[in-house]
């Protein structure tokens, strides 16, 4: 083995292990926050159990990985029943109630934790403090690595590794688990709980081990990750995922795969990047993989292909390009109605707009839709068949709002001119008041 | 229900001896309400409700908002806890009969934003023939996809159930609750927000659902259809205020003693006291 290889395994594998298991256990579940639209509910869990593992700490002397869940598990269940006290008692809304209940208890674990760690007390030892709390310390678990491949993998290497590996290793299969066995029933009680609890899975005991799980993933992930990575691990990957697809396995699957990226991703940032750009520190890697998890959001909420800002204001722009060019074709449908056609390019111009409409005779003529000869303007056959259609919907809508709506003839026109371009393929048979095939206006609608 | 199977000490024989004294309670009803009393806090929404519902009927349950309509039908399948009384669908209680009761739930009720399609969605009304913990299979997808195509809506299966309208979400509700294949259905607000060709394709896949011999319970708005489209009409206003044939209890009287709440209870109150001697 190289000593390269042999630096990464004591140094970086561990904690690379460390964040990438706390990523993948705390975005999995973190979907189930972002269906319920409970994402508060993450950030205040992971608030609110700090107390819980200080107090914890204080009374064992240790940071084994058994009272820090019970002091946890407590001081979360405590926080809940207060913040719903306060709810009914303060007749504040729940969001209001939740968010001063756990600023107040995150407040008094630092409080605590500033007394557990003064005067080089035990827990200064055993680095639990604010930084550690905010950040976490993946850092810290380094591994006495072998220096033989064929050492690596025996059980007695493997020992020695962090504990904290082997519980997030653990609880990421135990959340893995769940999901892929009670996929289904995830499922309808986050969709429907009324209706799963009426066919028998029952939807609140089964939102009670949501949150249990997402408490023993915080938990689980606190030491490593620290609190903020922790927020960001349950919603980020979620709330990504769900921008990139409709699909509920789909958002799953991309979930995680967006939290182990941006776990290794950032944990080589932190390590490299300040190296290369102003020959620092490695800085923290919590902080590096909180920032990568929001450049990804970032990303996808910008690019994502059906609901992203970039694609949104695509489809807006050809939406109104495709309105300025059937109104045109219905202009010139009307005019030849009249028996105005050909009419010059200027008048054109006039009646839909200088730029839209240069814009709307362009594509039309590229569409050949429009023929333009010198200053005159006319349909082709095709652009009369598209024309028609057009003018049949605005007709027709027209004859509808007069008919049906109640609404007066005069009135109709501007309502038919947006309805006009809309599509619904599913058109009713419609028999006009004004007699068969003519709008309320007494004019043709044209056949399909 | 046997008599030796009685409890004593427990607090729901009495209900069940008093139930059984009534005749009218068979096990042929699909639905029996004795008594129900239901409160949210201590504030009572619906009291002391007896009902029984006749076999293979549309039947509407109609009152103000308020009323409490939408809190019978959850207090029936025990989804808000009832603070008295004994619900029982062909002589059992509802555990026991799940797979043969189906629930809509409001439109309103669910995230539409929710990424499922419109297919997953009708096929959650299989899960409870499912089971727990088995992938729903070929022959439940099958058998999801043959109830939209019985609302019209098969050619949208795979679509996100939020790219679909207003009255597509309520047809999807509607083929979900077909799905379950029930005996005994309960819809809250079939008809709200759809328009007059889709009420008309709901209403007669009720017709359908009648004939074969099923009952269903709707959680009704339009007091005007109510003659057309049902058979039985429950009126309600936190009590039940008159429930029968529509033609027999769909009267002046009772709509305004229905819809006139409190007020006519005092009114009715005071005309007692001013009777009195």
């Amino acid at each position: 083995m190289s000593n390269a290889m042999h630096i990464f395994l004591s140094i970086d594998l561990m904690p690379l292990l460390a964040v990438t298991l706390a990523l993948l256990a705390c975005g999995l579940i973190g979907n189930f926050l972002v269906l319920r639209r409970q994402s508060m509910l993450g950030d205040a869990i992971s608030h609110a159990v700090l107390p819980g593992l200080v107090i914890a700490f204080i009374l064992s002397g240790t940071r084994a990985p058994l009272p820090m869940f019970i002091g946890a598990a407590i001081a979360g269940g405590v926080v809940a029943v207060l913040a719903e006290l306060v709810r009914r008692l303060g007749r504040v809304e729940a969001g209001a109630s939740l968010g001063t209940m756990f600023t107040i208890a995150f407040a008094l674990g630092v409080l605590l934790l500033e007394r557990a760690t003064s005067g080089g007390g035990a827990a200064r030892q055993v680095d639990l403090d604010a930084d550690c709390v905010l950040h976490g310390l993946p850092e810290t678990l380094t591994w006495d690595a072998p220096n033989t491949w064929g050492n690596v993998f025996t059980i007695a290497s493997l020992e020695t590794a962090p504990p904290q590996i082997a519980v997030l290793l653990g609880v990421f299969i135990v959340v893995a688990a769940c999901i892929a066995i009670f996929f289904k029933e995830l499922r309808i009680i986050c969709f429907d709980p009324a209706l799963a609890t009426a066919l028998g899975f029952k939807a609140g005991p089964a939102q009670l081990v949501i949150v249990a799980l997402v408490a023993t993933c915080t938990v689980a992930s606190f030491e490593a990750v620290g609190s903020i990575l922790v927020i960001a691990a349950l919603i980020c990957p979620a709330a990504t995922a769900r921008m990139l697809t409709d699909r509920l396995t789909t958002q799953i699957w991309l979930s995680a795969i967006i939290a182990i990226n941006s776990a290794v991703l950032g944990y080589a940032a932190a390590g490299f990047l300040p190296g290369l750009l102003w020959d620092g520190y490695a800085v923290s890697a919590a902080g590096a993989i909180t920032v990568v998890l929001g450049i990804v959001f970032t990303l996808s909420a910008l690019f994502s292909p059906s609901q992203g800002i970039v694609a949104r204001a695509i489809a807006r722009q050809r939406l109104t390009s495709l309105i300025a060019v059937e109104d045109l074709l219905a202009l010139l449908y009307r005019s030849e109605e009249r028996g105005h056609l050909p009419i010059s390019l200027s008048s054109a111009h006039q009646t839909l707009g200088g730029h839209r409409g240069t814009k709307a005779i362009n594509r039309a003529r590229r569409a050949s839709q429009i023929d333009t000869t010198a200053d005159r303007i006319a349909l082709t056959a095709s652009g009369q068949r598209d024309a028609a259609a057009i003018i049949r919907r605005h007709r027709l809508w027209e004859s509808y709002l007069v008919d049906e709506a109640g609404i007066a003839a005069d009135h109709t026109h501007d309502v038919a001119e947006v309805l006009e371009h809309t599509r619904d393929d599913a058109e009713r048979p419609i028999a006009p008041v004004a007699g068969p095939g003519i709008d309320p206006h007494g004019k043709v609608i044209p056949k399909k | 229900m046997t008599p030796k199977t009685i409890q004593p000490e427990s607090a729901t024989s009495v209900h069940r001896s008093a139930l059984a004294e009534r005749p009218e309670h068979s096990a042929q009803s699909p639905l029996s309400i004795h008594a129900m009393t239901v409160a949210y806090g201590k504030k009572p929404v619906l009291w002391d409700v007896d009902y029984d519902a006749p076999k293979s009927a549309l039947i509407a349950i109609v009152g103000p908002n308020g009323a409490g309509k939408s809190t019978l039908i959850k207090g029936c399948l025990g989804l808000i806890p009832r603070a008295s009384g004994v619900v029982e669908f062909w002589g059992q209680p509802f555990r026991q009969v799940r797979k043969r009761v189906a629930y809509m739930p409001q439109r309103e009720s669910v995230d539409w934003d929710f990424p499922v399609s419109a297919l997953d969605v009708v096929a959650m009304g299989r899960y409870g023939r499912i089971g727990w913990c088995r992938p729903v299979g070929r022959a439940h997808k099958r058998a999801a996809l043959d109830c939209l195509e019985r609302v019209g809506l098969a050619d949208v299966a795979s679509r996100q159930i939020g790219k679909l309208s207003g009255g597509q979400q309520q047809r999807v509700f509607l083929a979900r609750s077909l799905a379950q294949d029930a005996d005994l259905y309960f819809m809250d607000e079939p008809f709200a927000g759809v328009d007059a060709a889709t009420e008309r394709a709901i209403i007669n896949l009720l017709r359908e659902l009648r004939t074969q011999g099923r009952t269903v319970i709707c959680v009704h708005h339009d007091l005007a259809t109510v003659p057309d489209y049902f058979d039985h009409v429950l009126l309600l206003n936190m009590r039940i205020v008159a429930a029968g044939p529509v033609k027999d209890v769909l009267t002046q009287t009772n709509i305004a003693r229905t819809y006139g709440g409190r007020l006519t209870l005092l009114a009715q109150a005071a005309e007692a006291v001013a009777a009195q001697p």
